[in-house]
């Protein structure tokens, strides 16, 4: 009696080693078959610029169908289990098998296994894009950014400034390097997929890709008071022969009031971060 | 049944009633702050009122109050206090003056969270707090300090005694893989606030004393830094949605077993693969809060991996509560129908979470209605529908008698379908760009008829939670006698009289060998 609980153990023992085997090898192969996949097509198009905001679309789609599907599955087991389990009598009870400690490890390892590769799978995409967000191309236009209660103040690398309106040549990659005057503040460009907070004391960056001349919003993503919904601009992408014209306005714009030596003032500055408009 | 005898008692089944007075007049509160949000945002402009402070300070209030007020009160004071000793078979809580003790601690705490009506410059600093603004602005930041500290303060010695009660107090024969899953949950719920509610502690005190006392641990002028205080809230706060997930799930578990009589699935993996990982995880993801924030680059790719890492228990404890469903033998009372809402809409939340764990997919989702809408999904609603499956499925234990089923039904309904138009919408406009904490959508009139539909959802939902807590209040008052175990369930509180005397028992209850809670025998 007693070595035939043995055995029985013995057997289980090696069930439960192939099953761990089986799935562990399935799972790694696959979650490094998948990273390796993902991380593929960045190395070989190093070259020319990767747009994060493109890159945003695919993955988010990506992810999203994804996670669908495994909604879908999950959410039809769960009807079919409780269309098909309802209860008929008033003393009945359940009738699900009980599951040998084999099945029990079983139904635990390859779950996680699988949920596992899925992660790490997410995760190498999602950090092929980030590098994409955070290695900014080097020939690119650099602008200081100031947020302040309320209003986006920006400082172009000639002494140049504005608030409240970007305004940059379609074509170049922009990088913001970014601080705070005050509260924290995000500035968010919707159409470009990308924020970044700014706060003070420290210096944070975004980066994006204007393609074409056009307006884009920006808006505040980080609650930095009272009138945070309201903290608004934009971002305003010209041809690059009117974003010439225009710079060199500013420029001249600038030389005059160095050489009157009148205190400089932003050049343009728009409408302070818009106010309520009904009363 | 006079009030000193309440108030004074060490019952920990009334204290655990007082706790559930609290947070669901709390939850009252909060909810009538969220209506009121839902109704300045029905229109572009001012709607109800133009000054945006008033605004912000509802949304401190309901974010704040629904959090420390309502959900972490009603999971791990309600149902820890009433379910726990029943469930372990104990006469009592290992301290019952000092279960007391944080029942006080609570209400002074939401008093305190109350007054925020009745001060002339109440808190506005959002229920996170983060400075500069909080340590800037004109509202009453010690307000919120000490709500804070107050909870967090009565939740730590509710945990200490619990932990000591399920180590020291459970009936012969209730051996650790017999206990419920609630129990569990509850025990990992608490051993992560004893580790992290100090470091909330810490971070609450700090902005307070920047504030008021001119010190400058926030202030880079002065050599602080503020980025330190969302770690250290985060660190906190993170764990604090498992300490909100962990007993609601279990609440789930206990409420799905019993109406399908049928045994948790994979016990063992739900309770070491489950609740152990989250456990462990717990406090290595905060950083996923702060991926737009500034943070160093490789934390936020490391916690990238720690975060979807998360997905690998709370996947395991899906598959049980499926599982569990498998050849069951299911009855749709209220309880049930809103065990199974959470299913679905946990579901939800938890896929729609996937993304938020990508640092460079929230890159344009942060800070948006998409993150408001999941974690209302995933946390709010789901946590409070278990918590209405929790009160529905124990109120003939603890109140004696019966509710109404079919008001029941209607109120489920109406919640259900509320909440699902209500955040499905949110993170629909959240994708296309609308940031949380606005006040106004002026730059964003393409939204306002989603803003509308959702105002009108919320209407809807709000009317269903009403009709829930008035069907206790009449159920309780005025509902059939219901029995002692209604459900058919072999779990130990439904062997005691309902409602259960002082002392649980009349004599000390033991276990046959074979008994286990999940136990379902025919008859
Ligand atoms: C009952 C129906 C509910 C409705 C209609 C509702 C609605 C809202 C709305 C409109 C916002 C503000 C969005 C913004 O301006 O950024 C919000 C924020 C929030 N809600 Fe709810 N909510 C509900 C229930 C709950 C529950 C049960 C909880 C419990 C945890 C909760 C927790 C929160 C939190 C933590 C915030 C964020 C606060 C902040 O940004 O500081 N809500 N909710
Ligand atoms: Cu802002
Ligand atoms: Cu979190």
């Amino acid at each position: 009696m007693e070595s035939k609980e043995r055995k029985g153990k013995q057997g289980m023992h090696k069930q439960l080693v192939a099953i761990l085997r089986r799935t562990s090898v399935a799972a790694f192969g696959f979650a490094l078959a998948a990273s390796s996949w993902a991380a593929g097509p960045a190395q070989s198009a190093a070259s020319k610029i990767n747009d994060p905001a493109r890159g945003w679309d695919s993955l988010w789609h990506e992810v999203i169908v994804d996670i669908t599907i495994i909604g879908i599955l999950f959410a039809v087991v769960t009807a079919w289990f409780m269309f098909s389990s309802r209860r008929t009598a008033d003393n009945q009870v359940g009738a699900s098998p009980k599951l040998s400690p084999a099945s029990a490890v079983g139904w635990t390892v390859l779950p996680i296994f699988i949920f596992l590769s899925i992660d790490l799978y997410t995760a190498a995409n999602g950090w092929v894009l980030w590098n994409h967000y955070r290695d900014v191309p080097a020939d690119r236009l650099e602008v200081k950014l100031e947020s302040g209660m309320y209003s986006w103040d920006y400082t172009y690398p000639n002494g140049v400034r504005t608030q409240n309106e970007l305004i940059v040549p379609a074509g170049k990659p922009v990088m913001l390097r970014m601080t705070s005057r005050d509260t924290l503040h995000s500035h968010y460009i919707p159409d470009f997929r990308v924020k970044e907070d700014s706060m003070p004391g420290r210096v944070t960056y975004l980066w994006f890709h204007p393609t074409k001349p056009g307006e884009h919003l920006v808006t505040c993503a980080e609650y930095c008071g009272v009138m945070h919904s309201y903290m608004a601009g934009r971002v305003i992408v010209k041809s690059t022969d009117e974003y010439a014209a225009w710079m060199k306005q500013e420029e001249t714009m600038l030389a005059a009031a160095a050489t009157t030596e009148a205190p400089a003032v932003p050049a343009k500055a728009g409408a302070p971060a818009a106010k309520p408009k009904k009363t | 049944m006079n009030l000193k005898e309440w108030i004074f008692t060490t019952d920990h089944k009334r204290v655990g009633i007082l706790y559930l007075i609290g947070s669901l007049a709390a939850f009252a509160v909060a909810g009538i702050m969220a209506l009121l949000m839902r109704a300045e945002l029905s229109t572009i402009g001012p709607t109800i009122t133009a000054n945006p402070t008033n605004y912000n300070v509802w949304l401190y209030t309901h974010g704040a109050v629904m959090i420390l007020g309502f959900q972490i009160p009603a999971l791990t004071g309600f149902f820890a206090n009433f379910c726990i000793p029943l469930m372990i078979g104990a006469k009592d809580v290992a301290f019952p003056r000092v279960n007391a003790l944080s029942v006080w601690l609570f209400y002074v705490g939401v008093i305190l969270a109350l007054l925020t009506f009745f001060i002339p410059d109440p808190p506005d600093i959002m229920w996170t707090g983060y400075p500069p603004y909080s340590t800037i602005t004109t509202g009453n930041t010690a307000m919120y300090s000490f709500t804070v500290l107050i909870l967090g303060f009565a939740s730590i010695i509710g945990g200490v005694n619990f932990l000591t009660t399920v180590a020291y107090m459970r009936a012969p024969g209730i051996t650790l893989n017999k206990l419920n899953i609630f129990v569990w949950c509850t025990l990992g719920a608490f051993v992560l606030q004893l580790i992290f509610v100090p470091v909330l502690g810490t971070a609450v005190s700090l902005i307070s004393m920047d504030k008021y006392l001119g010190t400058n641990f926030f202030d880079p002028a002065k050599g602080g830094d503020v980025l330190t205080y969302q770690n250290l809230f985060w660190f906190y706060s993170h764990p604090a949605v498992y300490v909100i997930f962990l007993p609601f799930i279990g609440v789930v578990f206990e409420v799905l077993s019993s109406h399908a009589r049928s045994a948790v699935f994979n016990y063992k993996m739900v309770v070491y693969g489950g609740i152990g990982g989250i456990v462990l995880l717990a406090g290595e993801v905060w950083v996923h809060h702060l991926y737009v924030s500034g943070m160093a680059d490789w934390l936020r790719i490391g916690q990238m991996v720690t975060t979807l890492m998360i997905s690998i228990p709370v996947g395991l404890m899906m598959i049980s509560l499926v599982g569990t469903l498998y050849k069951s033998s299911i009855a749709f009372t209220t309880p049930m129908l809103y065990a199974l809402g959470v299913v679905f809409l946990f579901l939800i939340g938890g896929l729609t979470g996937i993304p938020l764990a990508v640092p460079s997919l929230t890159l344009a989702v942060s800070d948006t209605y998409y993150v408001v809408g999941h974690f209302h999904y995933v946390m709010a609603v789901a946590g409070t529908f278990s918590i209405f499956a929790g009160i529905y499925h124990w109120f003939p234990k603890f109140s004696g008698r019966m509710y109404n089923e079919f008001w029941g039904k209607v109120g489920f309904w109406l919640t259900f379908i509320g909440s699902n138009v209500v955040f499905w919408t949110m993170m629909d406009i959240g994708v296309d760009g609308m940031p949380r904490r606005y006040y106004d959508y002026a730059h964003f009139p393409q939204f306002e008829s989603a803003h509308q539909l959702m105002t009108a959802g919320a209407v809807v939902l709000g009317l269903g939670f009403a009709i829930a807590v008035l069907n206790w209040i009449i159920g309780a008052m005025k509902g059939p006698p219901a029995g002692d175990n209604p459900w058919g369930s072999p779990s130990l509180e439904w062997t005691t009289v309902s409602p259960p005397p002082h002392g649980n028992w009349p004599t000390p209850p033991s276990v046959a060998e074979d008994w286990h809670p999940y136990a379902y025998k025919k008859g």
